[in-house]
Order: C-alpha cells, then sequence, then structure tokens
C-alpha cells in the first residue's frame, strides 16, 4: 500500500486491538454508524491530520488528530459474513478510538 | 454580460425545466458572477479542468505498473510522486493510497458517508457510487455488488472493502488480465475500466486473437 505520513505518530500502533467509541453528538462526524461500538485493529498509521470536525465549521483544525486504517472482520460488524476473510476498513480518527482487549 | 473567451452560450441557463438544485446552483453561479468573485472565464477553466480529469489518468497508471515492475513499486511507495512521473496532476489529494489486488485479495472503495473519490485520477464519480444503494450495500454486501458487476469470487479469496471517511484516497490497482502477456502498454490501457480500479470488478479479459 501506499505511503504513511507518519507511522510514528499517535498512540496506536500497527496491530494494537482498538474499540470505536459510541458517541452520538452532532457536527461533521466522520466516524460511521455502523463502526460505532465495535471492535476492530489497527491496520495502518496513516499519521496526523487537520480535524474534519472543526474544519468543517471553519476552524483551523488544530489540534491534529492522528488517523489511522482500522480493520474490522465483516462478521463483527454486521453479525455475518459473506465469506469467512472478508474485512470492512475504515478511516478513523485518534478520538473515536480506546484501547481493546 | 462580457464577450470574453466565447463563454456566453456556456454560461446561458439551459432551456428545460431545472430541479430545485439545479436551480439554487445557477442563483448562486449568478451571484459569484455579479459580485465579482467570479468572472465567466474562471468558471469555463474550472468546467474544462474538470473535464479534462478522467480514468483514462488511472489506466495509464495501472497499465504502466502491469508492465513496469519499478514504477509498480514507486506507485505503492508514493502514488502522488508516481502520478507526477506519468504527468497526472495529483496534488490536490491529501493522501492518496494503492491498493493492490491479488489473487487471494481484491479491494474494493466506498465512501459511506458522501462519495469521496480520487478525481484526479477517475474524474467524477458514476452516478451509482453515489447512491444510497451503493453506500450501504458496498459495506455488507460487497460480494453481492461485485455480482452484479459480473465478478464472483471463491470464498477463499479476501474481500476488503474500504470506507473512504477521511482525507485519504483509494485507487485500486487491479490484478493483469491472464494472456495479456503480449500486449502493448497502449492496447492494456483499454482494459482497465474505471470500475476496476473502484474495484467493483476485475479488468477486461484480453481480447480473443483475430
Amino acid at each position: 500500500m501506499g505511503r504513511a505520513v507518519n507511522e510514528a505518530s499517535g498512540r496506536f500502533r500497527s496491530g494494537d486491538r482498538v474499540r470505536v467509541r459510541f458517541e452520538d453528538r452532532p457536527g461533521h462526524i466522520r466516524t460511521p454508524w455502523y463502526v460505532r461500538g465495535k471492535s476492530g485493529w489497527v491496520e495502518r498509521v496513516y499519521g496526523d491530520f487537520h480535524n474534519p470536525e472543526s474544519l468543517a465549521y471553519g476552524g483551523d483544525g488544530l489540534p491534529t488528530r492522528t488517523l489511522y486504517l482500522v480493520a474490522f472482520n465483516q462478521a463483527d460488524v454486521f453479525g455475518a459474513a459473506e465469506a469467512p476473510k472478508d474485512k470492512v476498513l475504515v478511516d478513523i480518527y485518534e478520538h473515536w478510538l480506546d484501547p481493546a482487549a | 454580460m462580457s464577450d470574453t473567451h466565447g463563454s456566453e452560450q456556456a454560461l446561458e441557463h439551459p432551456k428545460h425545466e431545472l430541479s430545485y438544485y439545479a436551480k439554487r446552483i445557477y442563483a448562486i453561479r449568478d451571484l459569484l458572477l455579479e459580485k465579482g468573485v467570479l468572472d465567466e472565464k474562471d468558471i469555463q477553466c474550472q468546467i474544462e479542468y474538470q473535464e479534462a480529469r478522467s480514468p483514462a489518468n488511472g489506466a495509464k497508471l495501472v497499465a504502466r505498473a502491469w508492465t513496469d515492475p519499478a514504477f509498480k513499486a514507486r506507485l505503492i511507495a508514493d502514488p502522488k510522486a508516481a502520478c507526477l512521473e506519468m504527468g497526472i496532476d495529483a496534488t490536490s489529494i491529501n493522501e492518496f493510497v494503492v491498493l493492490e489486488n491479488t489473487e487471494k485479495v481484491r479491494h474494493m472503495v466506498v465512501c459511506t458517508l458522501c462519495s469521496c473519490y480520487p478525481r484526479p485520477i477517475l474524474g467524477r464519480p458514476p452516478d451509482w457510487y453515489k447512491s444510497f444503494n451503493y453506500r450501504q450495500r458496498a459495506v455488507n454486501d460487497p460480494r453481492g455488488v461485485m455480482h452484479e458487476f459480473g465478478l464472483v469470487l471463491p470464498d477463499d479469496v479476501e474481500v476488503r472493502v474500504h470506507d473512504s471517511t477521511a482525507d485519504i484516497r483509494y485507487l485500486v490497482l487491479p490484478l493483469r488480465p491472464k494472456g495479456t502477456e503480449t500486449l502493448s502498454q497502449a492496447d492494456l490501457e483499454k482494459l482497465v475500466t474505471r470500475d476496476s480500479m473502484i474495484g467493483v470488478m476485475d479488468a477486461l479479459p484480453a481480447l480473443p486473437k483475430a
């Protein structure tokens, strides 16, 4: 896969288990509903990006947030998978992630 | 209206009945012109720029990656630099990631939140890419979607659906079809469809020899 901006940034590393926060609040949220509350793992650290939740309202996007490629087994998200190895991968900012066992 | 760039005709309102959103966009355009924020030339240049970006850009990248392993390595390591090498301007993309398909792994791209799409490489997204139906089914029924595009995969192939929710834009590097070893790069480009670079189908099979 293509280049990562800064693999050293952020609190999580590739392979870390993470759980997406189950939050509901107004705003320009880039975390899809179907993964909120679901567990997966960090596939890749993309580095630090301006926070879209601030940018969308004319803010400066600071502080930046580390963006991760988070992988989920399809069965863990939708209850059943069409085939056992199938996965859904979502780009998620760090403030939406907690460590998971 | 000024007579610059022969653009009067392009900037007229269409004669047929306009939808609500079309009326709104024309009203916004007229206001921007009236207030001098933009002129007709700016709009025409932007239309030409948008039209110039097409899946042909992506097909060039893919066909070269198929025939030139060193280029493929560069395309995967630093896609924007590889684009520049091919004369394709991908600088408007914040981050650009290439997903390489293999016999055992297929990638498919969606944006469930809106319609994020690698426009400099593929042009404007097809309407179905922006539809609720695709955005919902791509994540929970990817094999059903692929089937509708004519791709049926065995269960031991891993399907990886990328939901493009943030600053990364994804391009799928499809598998090179079998039996294309003797084809030129130009002929290979014809096999690389837009949909194969979104990942809902494979590249077209090689045409049988005449």
